[in-house]
């Protein structure tokens, strides 16, 4: 085990190299010169562009580029934004709090979409099975920034009972109406994933056995049913955790949430590579390990998984 | 019923989470008493707060509230002194300017001569990199600061005669050029400044109505809180406990707060709003003109587009243009058409130039220049219009839609929206003379001056000469309003110079940009000034 979990690390290795490689490229290769961008709408002298274009190091070709940004992460030193800012405190500001927003939304998905899920795939084809399909269908359909705006508006503004943006240090409390509108389409996912596990298991040998054996409904539901539904559940929750962190630039942008999200969109419209790999890297090794721990939990959600 | 007990858990928990929902909307309410600062919108300043390395209105918003130049503009654009006693010239070219006494810094040093020049040096220097060098462009001795690679560090035509008093020696004699000096690049700097830029950007010490409430007070992407600078006094004071930028990334999530509240101020109600914001608000909003405008830019690089039928052309698309109908239908009034280049706030404005006929809808016209083009060469089909624009801000999308169905309606001709995903690609594809057909341009006044409008835009080799536009009738007109002796006469050049613009349609002007703002039930005594922003020092809490 302890070997198994050496090896996923060391291959975080070559991972690093290869994405921080494509990406700076990507941004690299982006159309527009980023000078244009720091210029503005008037444009600046030829003097001050060539001096900005030494002072970011746009003048050089792409490898010196690269190798100027590796040479940095290895020594700590990140460098700075095109506004002169240290892009580790960047990011020691952004992603506590797109962190925060993240877990809160995964909490939300996992504990009522399997809550949900379970209690529909018991009653398969009740009404209240049939009630939260339909509802989960409309989540799944109904784009994100649609969500957002109505929940904004009806519980911020019209009833008051959040703030409808958050506030710079992003408190738990107003963070919990972002993190549900961010949960909402997961949400719908997992309860339909946990569904349809459980209504496959539900007729399970297993589950026949474990009954004939007289144990309790409700050791037999949560022991044997969910307990065994998890799998597939849990592999989509690991995954969500990343896409939740980089992909909530729509959420943050409606609730004013400085995270992560807006961050990496508003450095890829300037064509600040080095912001943007930084933060890549850092959701990479985020995704690299909630799939870790989604390949342990494996192991111990279902014994017959071993690892070596 | 062992299903029913986890249905009343779920309950329990939605309740729960209800609550702690409710808990966290009640954190402003206590916010209404007369001290407190009034709370604004803002984005994220682009740069350090440093007057010449700030380019744009995010940092500009902030930085106008830190320091005071040598004078500053009223609600009008009326020139006003600030640090200066007396700015006096001869000839138009030679200024000897005196400053008033006993003006200090906030860190408790004296404004000088020296404060002033040290700070033009060093915003004009290349190898600073300063964004807004090119504003002391007029200044003798400016080239050899400003050219690639220079280390040359001082303009030879500034000297301080005395703590102060200084002297300003011009290029060429500009008779607009003091109208200048209240742009934020022109204000003074601190010594301190000088020994860290980096930590001055960050915590800067200013001699304007406002200053930092604490050391650190500029919370990135978040909130620049402000508070009165006792020392002030001058023209601006402030009216109010102190003001707190508020960072936004988009209008729409500003606007919910400026409905609940929690927003004492909006500069401009987004256009998912403009439709509905004179409802939600009652009396609490303005449309107030100021000096921007919007036009189309028509590179003469393109061979469709120069010459003689190029001029037809241009005219014809001109007139094609409902631009009654657009800012009518589509801004809801938030533009006026334009009737010339510059912008009807501006001293010396003229809506009845020979020529602004060319700016009225007139399809039939329209029709018959473009046929008279044709006959002296025909239009090459194979490179047939485009509109360029920028789709990551701005939402310019609406309106070159609608102007690119209005062409093709009235002219029957094949054009369309070209949408570039950067406003950088944008740019570099006119910096570098790229462009495939027109570009979305426009302008909102450094200064208020009708040639901030004409001589950066339309003078050969100007910075923002996107059109490429050379003619040298135009160039000696300006600079004939520039050496003019009174405003008066200069604008009369400037307007004569205008005349040629309306005949040629370098750019097309489109309309005239009006700011749409509301404010909250928490404050009063709202205004906007000549450039389109709040006078954030004379609003009051209630």
């Amino acid at each position: 085990m302890t070997w198994y979990i050496i090896r996923r690390v060391l291959q975080l290795i070559p991972v690093f190299i290869g994405a921080t490689l494509l990406v700076y490229f990507l941004v690299f290769s982006l159309p527009g010169d980023p000078t244009a961008a720091i210029c503005g709408e008037r444009g600046c002298t030829p003097g001050v562009e060539a001096a900005l274009r030494e002072q970011y190091n746009l003048d050089q070709p792409f490898w010196v580029q690269y190798f100027l940004f590796l040479k940095g992460v290895l020594t700590f030193d990140l460098g700075v934004n095109f506004a002169g800012r240290e892009i580790s405190t960047i990011i020691a500001e952004v992603f506590p709090t797109t962190a925060r927003l993240a877990i809160m939304a995964l909490v939300f998905e996992a504990v009522f979409g399997i809550l949900f899920g379970l209690i529909a795939g018991l009653r398969k084809g009740k009404i209240f099975d049939s009630t939260v399909l339909v509802v989960s269908l409309v989540v799944i359909a109904v784009p994100i920034f649609v969500l957002g705006f109505l929940m904004q508006f009806l519980v911020g503004v019209k009833l008051g009972w959040a703030s409808p943006t958050v506030s710079g240090a992003a408190p738990f409390s107003e963070l919990i109406l972002p993190a549900v509108v961010l949960g909402l389409v997961s949400f719908a996912y997992v309860l339909r994933l946990t569904r349809t596990s459980i209504i496959e298991n539900v007729n399970a040998d297993y589950v026949r056995t474990a009954t004939a054996k007289g144990l309790s409904r409700r050791r037999v539901v949560t022991v044997h049913i969910l307990r065994n539904s998890m799998i597939p559940v849990i592999t989509f929750l690991g995954a969500d955790l990343g896409t939740l962190m980089g992909g909530a630039i729509v959420t943050e942008g409606i609730f004013n949430v400085n995270g992560v999200g807006n961050t990496l969109y508003r450095a890829v419209l300037n064509g600040e590579a080095p912001v943007v790999v930084a933060i890549v890297t850092v959701l990479i090794l985020i995704f690299v390990i909630a799939n870790l721990v989604v390949d342990l939990l494996y192991a111990w959600l279902d014994p017959r998984i071993r690892y070596a | 019923m062992r299903l029913a007990r986890i249905s009343k858990v779920v309950g329990v928990a939605l309740t729960a989470a209800l609550a702690l929902t409710a808990c966290g909307g009640s954190g402003d309410d206590a916010a209404s008493s007369t001290d407190r600062p009034i709370v604004v919108d803002g984005t994220e300043p682009q740069n350090p707060l440093i007057p010449t390395s700030t380019n744009e209105v995010g940092g500009g918003a902030v930085v106008d509230l830190l320091f005071s130049g040598l004078v500053s503009y009223d609600a009008e654009g009326v020139s006003q002194n600030e640090m200066a006693e007396s700015i006096e010239t001869e000839d138009a070219q030679n200024y000897t300017i005196t400053l008033a006494e006993g003006k200090t810094f906030t860190n408790g040093e004296p404004v000088t001569a020296q404060s002033f020049v040290d700070s033009w040096n060093y915003g004009a220097a290349a190898k600073n990199a300063q964004l807004a060098s090119y504003f002391f462009e007029s200044i003798e001795g400016y080239a050899e600061v400003s050219a690639e690679g220079s280390d040359v560090e001082e303009m030879s035509g500034l000297t301080v005669v005395d703590e102060l008093t200084f002297t300003v020696a011009l290029n060429q004699p500009e008779s607009d050029w003091p109208l200048r000096l209240g742009y934020s690049a022109f204000s003074p700097l601190p010594e301190v400044a000088f020994e860290d830029f980096e930590a001055f950007g960050e915590n800067p010490i200013g001699n304007g109505p406002y200053k930092f409430a604490a050391e650190g007070a500029w919370e990135h992407n978040q909130q620049i809180e402000l508070v009165p600078n006792e020392d002030y006094d001058g023209p601006q004071a402030a009216q109010n406990a102190g003001v707190t930028f508020k960072m936004y990334q988009n209008g729409s999530t500003a606007y919910q707060d400026l409905i609940s509240d929690n927003l004492d101020v909006l500069k401009t109600v987004p256009t998912s709003d403009v439709q509905n914001f004179k409802n939600d608000l009652g009396d609490r909003w303005l449309e107030s003109p100021y000096a921007g405008n919007q036009t189309i830019s028509i590179p003469y690089y393109l061979e469709n587009w120069d010459g003689e039928d190029g001029k037809l052309r241009r005219q014809a698309i001109s007139m094609a243009i409902d631009r009654e109908e657009i800012t009518t239908v589509i801004f809801n009034n938030g533009r006026t058409p334009a009737t010339e280049f510059t912008a009807p706030v501006l001293e010396g404005y003229d809506d009845s130039l020979p020529g602004s006929e060319n700016l009225e809808f007139n399809p039939e016209r329209a029709v018959e220049l473009w046929e008279e083009a044709e006959a002296i060469e025909p239009y090459d089909e194979s490179e047939p219009l485009t509109i360029a624009y920028n789709a990551d801000a701005g939402d310019h999308r609406t309106w070159v839609e609608a102007v690119v169905n209005g062409l093709k309606n009235n002219l029957d001709i094949e054009v369309s929206g070209l949408p570039f995903s950067t406003f950088a690609e944008l740019r570099t594809n006119a910096t570098d003379k790229t462009l495939t057909g027109a570009i979305r341009t426009g302008w909102q006044a450094d200064y208020p001056s009708l040639y901030n409008f004409l001589g950066p835009i339309h003078a050969t080799g100007a910075g923002s000469n996107d059109s490429v536009y050379a003619n040298e009738e135009f160039d000696n007109a300006l600079s004939e309003g520039l050496a003019a002796d009174s405003v008066e006469a200069g604008n009369e050049a400037m307007n004569k110079a205008q005349e040629m613009l309306l005949e040629d349609l370098p750019s097309i002007p489109l309309w005239y940009q009006v700011a749409q703002g509301g404010w909250s039930q928490n404050v009063d005594n709202v205004e906007f000034g000549w450039n389109g922003v709040p006078l954030y020092n004379a609003i009051t809490t209630k």
